[in-house]
């Protein structure tokens, strides 16, 4: 569905992105992570037709999106970064001139228009003016906008951006409704959200691309390991230098506890180790955990291992 | 084309959704009261050997309204949508940017020559005061309306290029006001021309545009005046066109 290959933007001396290369297949929902200027904005934009890249190509379903604008935006409904919607149209008027603009046929295009409405449940602001609604509800008159034409290909930039946890909830749902039928790519800087919709995730770091695969794959060379014993915090230093399961931060706790948090970038489960050698010791040992990996562990994890393949 | 007719009805209603265009309209309502008051008290009754029309476009009224308000209409056609963002959107849509810019320079001409339906009030004012069907004529009336129209191309598709280039409203009148001002200054050159025939002077007068007025006032089609204002109005859609298109330059 999507083929990009070594695609690069420049503004000026800043490069916005540096040879960026993936491919996403149809049905599939993928979301594209980084932190805020990593690029993904940019990405949404060459691919959505907004913009050029400086070099590179990138194709939507065989069209260059260069060459073939025409073509492309007539198979995407996007929904741009912040979701600007003009406040002095009503939300049904809104999306029946997006209608227009989309080409879809006169008799259906009010047919359509109610069905998004409903679909994204909003129907009952339809004669409100956009100005004055939620962001909540805004967000979803945006997405409206993107199913309106049945795209294939569905983006959505930041799509849970400012909401509050039942709105975040809410479009969750509805971009899980979306999978199978059409293809999405959606964009955030927060790992749980990515995690909660996408199969699979693209991992943006200052323009370049960092990872691309299934989020539990990546996830599981992220993850890391608290363990907490009772002995002083120099001993727990060399014990976790002994262990060496890759860095180690330990600090004391009330109680005469060490708190230890080993990163692990291997898919092994350590935590047998670790408990075996606590007990070898004959310290208590009150926790040991697994942690998911936080987005931030993630990006260290994997700027890590490329440094090591380079 | 109905793509098109969307375009242009989106432009319309954004002038008459919030209060602008009816701020715009009561301002220039004002405007032209305030100058017919004085064109007819400067009549006085007495006899005049030209058409009201042209009396009306000899005084400055018409071209300071027109400086003023022109920039005040196309300001916000790109630069809003820009600072708002719905211009990724609008420019993300399967619509071409032609589209685009004629619908944006459409939606701001006809909301133009609303404005200056007014006038036709006045004339019927003095058409009915003087009872003498010859003060004014339905061609002069054509003609100078044409001439409206076609400086309205002008203004309008120059207030576009200006808004195409910021995403500041405020900058965008400011830069259109500058070029139309100059546009309009550069033709006061002609006056001091005279009767001189360097190109200096020829230029002058073919850039005149209170000269190229004057003939459409007076109930004469100039094709030389047609060919101008068409041409530059073409002129600054393409440049429009050019910058909107920019955004794709690699």
């Amino acid at each position: 569905m999507i083929e990009v290959q070594h695609l690069t933007k420049r503004f000026g001396q800043h490069v916005a992105l540096d040879g960026v290369s993936f491919s996403v297949g149809p049905g599939e929902v993928v979301g594209f992570l980084g932190p805020n200027g990593a690029g993904k904005s940019t990405t949404m934009r060459i691919l959505t037709t907004f913009m050029a890249a400086t070099s590179g190509t990138a194709r939507v379903d065989g069209d260059c999106v260069f060459e073939q604008p025409d073509r492309v935006r007539k198979r995407i409904g996007y929904m741009p970064e912040n979701n600007p919607l003009p406040p002095d149209l009503r939300v049904a008027d809104y999306l029946g001139f997006r209608a227009e603009l989309k080409r879809l046929a006169n008799g259906k295009a009010a047919e359509r228009v109610g069905e998004v409405m409903e679909q994204c449940g909003i129907a009952d602001v339809a004669k409100r003016f956009i100005g004055q609604l939620s962001r909540g509800y805004r967000q979803r008159v945006g997405m409206a906008d993107a199913l309106l034409a049945k795209p294939e290909l569905i983006v959505l930039d930041e799509p849970t951006a400012g909401l509050d946890p039942n709105q975040v909830r809410s479009v969750r749902n509805l971009i899980r409704d979306l999978a199978g039928r059409h293809t999405v790519l959606i964009s955030s800087h927060i790992l749980s959200e990515i995690e909660m919709t996408c199969d699979r995730v693209v991992i943006l770091h200052e323009g370049r691309l960092l990872a691309s695969g299934a989020l539990d794959e990546l996830m599981a060379k992220a993850n890391a390991v608290v363990a907490e014993v009772k002995t002083t915090l120099a001993n727990a230093r060399e014990w976790a230098a002994e262990l060496a399961l890759g860095q180690a931060e330990c600090a004391e706790q009330p109680g005469g506890y060490v708190r230890c948090r080993f990163a692990n970038t291997t898919t092994d489960d350590v935590r047998e180790t670790i408990f075996a050698s606590a007990n070898e010791r004959g310290w208590p040992l009150r926790e040991l955990s697994r942690q998911a990996p936080s987005l931030e562990d993630l990006f260290v994890s994997l700027t890590r291992g490329r440094e090591g393949g380079e | 084309m109905s793509v098109f007719r969307a375009l242009v009805r989106r432009e319309l209603s954004a002038f008459f959704q919030g209060p602008t265009g009816f701020i715009i309209i009561a301002a220039v309502l004002f405007l032209i009261g305030l100058g017919f008051v004085v064109v007819l008290s400067g009549l006085n009754g007495q006899a005049t050997p030209m058409p009201v029309t042209q009396v009306f476009y000899g005084t400055y009224f018409f071209w300071v309204i027109l400086l003023l308000i022109a920039p005040v209409i196309t300001m916000r056609s790109f630069a809003m949508e820009r600072a708002s963002g719905t211009y990724e959107s609008l420019m993300t849509a399967p619509i071409g940017d032609w589209q685009v810019v004629l619908s944006k320079f459409t939606g701001a001409l006809i909301f133009y020559a609303i404005l200056w339906l007014p006038l036709l009030v006045c004339s019927m004012v003095v058409r009915f005061y003087v009872g003498e069907s010859a003060v004014l004529e339905l061609g002069t009336m054509f003609t100078s309306a044409l001439g409206v129209l076609l400086v309205g191309c002008l203004y309008m598709s120059l207030g576009c290029f200006a808004s195409a280039l910021t995403r500041n409203q405020a900058v965008a009148a400011v830069s259109g006001f500058a070029l139309g001002a100059a546009l309009f200054f550069t033709g006061f050159f002609s006056f001091f021309a005279g009767d001189r025939s360097d190109w200096l002077s020829q230029l002058a007068r073919h850039v005149s545009l209170p000269g190229h007025m004057e003939s459409f006032s007076r109930g004469v089609i100039n094709l030389g005046a047609v060919i101008f204002f068409s041409s530059l109005t073409a002129l600054f859609l393409y440049l429009t066109h050019k910058v909107i298109e920019s955004r794709r330059w690699k």
